[in-house]
């Protein structure tokens, strides 16, 4: 990619919303991107890895857990700041801030909210220290959007639980040293545990062949046999509501994420339209091209002002999961709309690795499918007002 | 060892620069501050300095209240305090003059600056301040090392480099290479939140000049591009439309 010349784009001064500590934490995550990320994350893409050097970076600015409480490792920060990270992680790709999400809302989250003292003890601190990588395994082959469905099983053994079944759409799962995985007990309910690299019977191959989210590693978690001590289920949650508290949780810190996409694409696109001279003009002076820019300004401005509203509220602790999804399904398709618009902006310029914008605009093609579809979110609202679920 | 390091807080090196209608003082609304690169250099340099020897780096900032959130990212990058001389800065003299006053009550064995600052770069702050002490100073410096009570400086001349050894105390200007920027993480974020930042009323320092007025650059006009086979139109162009000939 050519030089990272991002500047952020605040319409509607929402910066004098924020803390100065907020400020000061954004612009340090938008520095690390610009400096680690943003040099080699073209590169990582096309030959689809994980640069692992990254673990310690993120680790450093606070991108594993930092809502978590600092005496277990984590950031004590607020949601505000966990949403901040997130847009300035996503702003420089989607895998990276896949990563995050991952390892601080769907393996550190359910850790200390379901886990046992023993268990928070035992891994947060590593997890928030990158020594050691998480994921999560809540999807399966013939399980997406009705995870309820799912088939994986534990079977008490007295000691221990054998655990068997398959996991699906995995990330993190090819380098995870511990992954947190849901399975159904002997009477159908919804049980979590966290499985740690190397037991007998449990392995993780990678997906290969993603034409999406290039610079995170996807697998599928394997479970034949594995058996699982019993210290290593959650003691405080059963059914699904456990996976969904965690989803909950990343589905929030991704509304943020999307923004940092939407704003990366546009930024990208106005500089260019501004530059870009065809007929005797820049580009940026017909109004074809304006109309594409206005509107992308005002649909990135209306997202920044629904997760400012949110992060108050999930600090407050009121935020429901309908809202949250309203904000991922809102601001994620805003995004892609957003980045196929630049897209059109950067001409034949826009397919390359010159830009970021295709990387994006294929990375938000997963965003939107995974923790909850498009339609998925959409029926959650549905049911929200109604009263009547259309699930099923 | 206790190194000072001189902070200033200056516009973001990609804001727009407008002045007010009478062309006298520079508009702040809407712009953000940021550490002057130069001296974040020198801040970087002397956290590694004093990096596991049990040294300390202070930071003075001269500046009102607002400078604050410009300090407390110095704090958050490592410095261990910080002192705020409260008083809007009028010229390098007046900057001078309050850092040398409080280094005489509080001395360190090294003051860092940056070479200049990004906003003004009027280069002075570094030697006044040497100056007003009465101890050695040394501008642009690529490279610097400690070794017992003196230090090796590396200096950028025109068309090479100077090799200078100073005895401590002494004030050097840092220039690109002496380090490079740090930037915070989140426990330095989370601990700069209870170092202590001391306010320190301003000393008296007579005005010895004045700023009349402000002026941008001329804005540069287009190019208009002329085909070689077509010079006669230059010709034209330049006695017709310039008048130069
Ligand atoms: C790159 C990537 C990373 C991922 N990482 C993880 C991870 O770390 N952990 C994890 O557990 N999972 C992960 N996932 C899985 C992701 O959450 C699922 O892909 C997602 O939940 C959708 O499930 P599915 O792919 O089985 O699609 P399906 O559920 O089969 O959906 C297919 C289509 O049918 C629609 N549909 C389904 N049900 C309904 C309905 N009732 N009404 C209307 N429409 C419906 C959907 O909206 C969608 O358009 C990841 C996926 C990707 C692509």
């Amino acid at each position: 990619m050519a030089q990272d010349r991002f500047q952020s784009h605040d319409y509607y001064l929402m910066d004098e919303l924020l803390t100065e500590e907020h400020k000061l934490i954004r612009s340090s995550v938008r520095d690390w991107v610009k400096k680690e990320v943003s040099p080699v994350v073209e590169e990582a893409c096309q030959k689809a890895t994980f640069p692992k050097q990254w673990i310690k970076g993120l680790a450093e600015i606070g991108g594993f857990g930092p809502y978590i409480p600092e005496e277990y490792g984590g950031g004590g920060l607020d949601q505000v700041s966990y949403g901040l990270i997130m847009q300035e992680l996503e702003r420089g790709d989607s895998g990276l801030r896949s990563t995050a999400s991952v390892q601080s809302s769907l393996v550190m989250y359910p850790i200390y909210t379901y886990g046992s003292e023993e268990q928070r003890k035992k891994y947060l601190p590593k997890l928030a220290s990158g020594e050691w990588m998480g994921c999560f395994g809540l999807t399966e082959p013939d399980h997406g959007s009705n995870p309820g469905g799912m088939l994986s099983n534990i079977k008490d053994k007295g000691d221990h639980f054998l655990l068997n079944g398959s996991k699906m759409w995995i990330s993190n799962a090819p380098f995870a040293d511990v992954a947190v995985v849901w399975a159904k007990d002997e009477q159908g309910i919804i049980r979590g545990m966290v499985l740690e690299r190397g037991m007998k019977g449990f392995t993780t191959p990678e997906t290969h062949g993603k034409w999406s989210l290039r610079a995170s590693a996807t697998g599928e978690l394997v479970f034949d046999n594995v058996k699982v001590p019993k210290e290593n289920i959650f003691p405080n949650v059963k059914g699904l509501k456990g996976p969904l508290g965690c989803l909950n949780s990343a589905r929030y810190g991704i509304a943020w994420g999307a923004i940092g996409a939407a704003l990366d694409c546009y930024d990208s696109a106005l500089r260019y339209a501004k530059e870009r001279v065809q007929f005797g003009k820049p580009i940026a002076s017909f109004q074809l091209t304006q109309k594409k820019l206005a509107e992308m300004i005002t649909e990135i401005t209306k997202a920044q002002l629904l997760t400012w509203r949110l992060g108050v509220l999930k600090n407050e602790n009121r935020a429901t999961p309908a809202q949250i999804s309203m904000a991922k399904r809102n601001n994620v398709n805003m995004a892609l709309q957003v980045a196929r618009e630049a897209r059109q902006i950067h001409g034949g310029m826009g397919i390359t690795g010159e830009y970021p914008i295709m990387r994006h605009m294929m990375n938000l093609e997963s965003v939107i499918t995974y923790e909850g579809t498009h339609d998925i979110h959409l029926l959650i609202t549905g049911m929200d007002v109604t009263g009547i679920n259309a699930f099923e | 060892m206790k190194i000072l390091v001189c902070i200033s807080n200056v516009p973001d090196t990609t804001a727009k620069i407008n002045f007010t209608s009478d062309n006298k003082e520079f508009v702040s609304a809407g712009v953000t501050y940021i550490i002057n690169p130069y001296d974040e250099i020198a801040l970087a340099r002397a956290l590694e300095l004093t990096e596991g020897t049990g040294g300390t780096v202070t930071v003075i900032n001269v500046g009102d209240a607002t400078t604050e959130p410009t300090i407390r990212k110095a704090l958050a990058i490592g410095a261990a305090d910080a002192v705020r001389i409260n008083a809007v800065p009028r010229d390098a003299y007046f900057v001078s003059k309050q850092i040398a006053e409080y280094v005489k009550q509080n001395p360190f064995d090294m003051i860092l600056c940056g070479r200049e600052s990004s906003d003004y770069n009027g280069t002075s702050v570094p030697m006044m301040v040497a100056e007003m002490l009465g101890i050695p100073s040394v501008s642009s410096t690529k490279k610097l090392t400690v070794d017992g009570s003196s230090a090796t400086i590396e200096r950028e001349i025109e068309g090479g480099k100077e090799i200078i050894s100073v005895p401590m105390p002494f004030v050097a200007g840092a220039s690109e290479g002496m380090s490079e920027p740090k930037i915070p993480n989140m426990r330095g974020i989370m601990s700069a939140r209870t170092k202590p930042l001391k306010v320190v009323e301003a000393v008296p320092v007579p005005e010895l000049a004045k700023v009349v007025s402000f002026d941008k650059p001329v804005q540069r006009s287009s190019v208009k591009l002329i085909s070689p086979d077509d010079a006669g139109k230059l010709w034209e162009m330049l006695r017709d439309e310039k008048k130069v000939i």
